[in-house]
């Protein structure tokens, strides 16, 4: 038997390096709360402010409802629009970008696509849009459409990546064509996720598209930002309500949705 | 070719890493119908060699004799017309899994029908009636519309054998087709397929490392043992000193 002199008898190894790395973090955070103002005092002050803001919300004014109504029925259509054209794109760039099916020449530049997709938050990527082809529902279906192609674009690749090969190599073994081992092999085996990340999408699309009527392009996020300049806190309180119904009924849509497609019960939440 | 033969193997090596082949210069004939088990122990490049077959692993040498046609040279179209006529069955089935068995059987005739078809799952009615007729065979009646998943192993692999059949292929390769199942089940099988491939009058290649399951079943034995073949003849003339020059040392033959 090989005994270890006592002096090497260390049980747990001290990691110098995090915790060096735990104090700086530590340092940086008192630092940047003196810098910002961050303090109970300015917290106090702010409330004074929040609660004549809040009494003025109440009762909310639903009076203008076409304006509500015709601003929330554009933020669906620009949700929806968006979410099918962005999972329409994101199914071939993804299988493109997957490693196991394709060569490195083909997943290089799908991913570098899919990476630019996400670079930058749809609201940035809303005003190039209002910049480039003018204010509108259009310019927010655009700017949802590259933020979905590169969220749902970069999980499809990973679906992918983790299906089981046997079963691809199977369908590969009947002669089948390329498009056919995809339908029969692949697609089988990542399609239940698929239908996950896509309800998902549309989720995150519904809250979105009520945002980038800020910047101009489209969906009630214009009337709602234009209600706050005008200090018309009755009605922006009616929007928001509306909006959160807006977000439940979506919620409630994609449960149904994916119970209709995944007998099998639950997606696995990423 | 002109010997007659169905598959004819020659000068076949294969290396994963250079300098490292599995497969040291094989060469074999196949006629044109029979059950030949190749036995050989774990990781000698049996199924590198079946796989070589059907080009799911690439060779780096030698030349493969397919209904007249070098299947190494062979890419693309050519090369799936080919495999359409070799039936595969694999040690985990490799059935898709979230399929239904008849989506499964109906796999086999994939090489035939075109992909929109394919999506839509409108495949001609003979196929249909084929895989119908096939369960009742392979004993799945009434498991068409189960899902894979909920299959058995032993159920699983009546799956495979039955979507390589679907193929109507010339020649059926199975990799220990066997393996994953209990003793019973393994010759339940293995007489499915030898009675199979003698209905269909084509030849059969069996991978397997069972000796008395390919004594008991096979026409023909290859031995192989370090990546080439040290045994090829009648089930008969297997000798313990045959069996020790494949499987090495001699205590387990007691």
């Amino acid at each position: 038997m090989v005994t270890i002199a006592s002096a090497d008898r260390i049980a747990f190894k001290p990691n110098w390096w995090a915790r060096a790395g735990w104090i700086a973090l530590a340092v940086y955070i008192v630092y940047a709360c003196s810098l910002l103002d961050f303090t109970w005092t300015r917290f106090m002050v702010g409330l004074d402010n929040g609660a004549r803001f809040i009494g003025r919300m109440f009762p909310p004014n639903f009076s203008r409802w076409e304006i509500l109504t015709k601003g929330l029925a554009e933020s669906l259509e620009i949700a929806v629009l968006a979410s099918a054209l962005g999972i329409l794109v994101s199914l071939p760039i993804g299988l493109l970008a997957s490693r196991n099916l394709m060569p490195a020449w083909v997943t290089w530049p799908a991913r570098m696509f899919i990476a630019l997709c996400r670079s930058f938050h749809p609201v940035i990527v809303a005003i190039v849009f209002v910049k480039a082809i003018g204010f509108g529902a259009l310019s927010g279906i655009a700017a949802l459409t590259v933020a979905s192609i590169g969220f749902i674009g970069k999980l499809f690749a990973e679906a992918i990546e983790e299906i089981s090969l046997k079963q691809v190599e199977a369908v590969r073994a009947t002669g089948a064509s390329f498009m056919n081992v995809i339908t029969y092999g692949v697609l089988p085996q990542v399609f239940g996720r698929f239908i996950g990340f896509g309800t998902y999408q549309l989720d995150s699309n519904l809250r979105n598209s009520t945002m980038v009527g800020i910047v101009g392009a489209g969906g009630i996020g214009g009337a709602l930002f234009a209600a706050f300049q005008r200090f018309d806190y009755d009605f922006v309180c009616a929007m928001l309500l509306a909006i959160i119904f807006l977000i439940f009924v979506g919620e409630v849509i994609a449960t149904r949705v994916r119970a209709i497609f995944l007998e099998r019960g639950k997606v696995d939440e990423e | 070719m002109e010997n007659g033969a169905a598959l004819s193997i020659q000068g076949l090596s294969k290396e994963y890493t250079r300098g490292r082949p599995v497969l040291h210069n094989i060469s074999l004939e196949f006629a044109g119908r029979g059950f030949t088990a190749i036995i050989g122990p774990s990781g000698t490049g049996k199924s590198t060699l079946i796989r070589c077959i059907n080009r799911l692993v690439e060779p780096t040498a030698g030349a493969i004799v397919f209904q007249g046609r070098d299947l190494v040279t062979l890419s693309g179209r050519a090369l799936r017309e080919v495999r359409r006529q070799i039936g595969m069955v694999f040690q985990e089935y490799n059935l898709v899994e979230r399929l239904t068995v008849m989506e499964n059987l109906l796999t086999g005739r994939l090489g035939y029908v075109a992909p929109l078809k394919a999506w839509l799952r409108k495949f001609p009615q003979s196929d249909i009636d084929e895989a119908f007729d096939l369960l009742e065979v392979v004993g799945l009646s009434n498991f068409a519309n189960q899902r894979a998943d909920n299959l058995s192993g032993g159920q699983r692999q009546r799956v495979g054998i039955a979507r390589a059949v679907m193929q109507h292929p010339k020649l059926l390769l199975a990799d220990e087709p066997t393996s994953s199942l209990d003793p019973k089940t393994s010759v339940e099988i293995m007489t499915l397929i030898r009675e199979l491939g003698t209905a269909k009058n084509i030849p059969i290649i069996v991978n397997m490392h069972d000796v008395e399951l390919a004594k008991r079943f096979a026409d023909r034995i290859v031995g192989m043992s370090g990546g080439a073949v040290v045994y090829d003849g009648a089930p008969a003339g297997l000798t313990d000193g045959h069996l020790k020059s494949i499987y090495g040392g001699e205590d387990w033959l007691r």
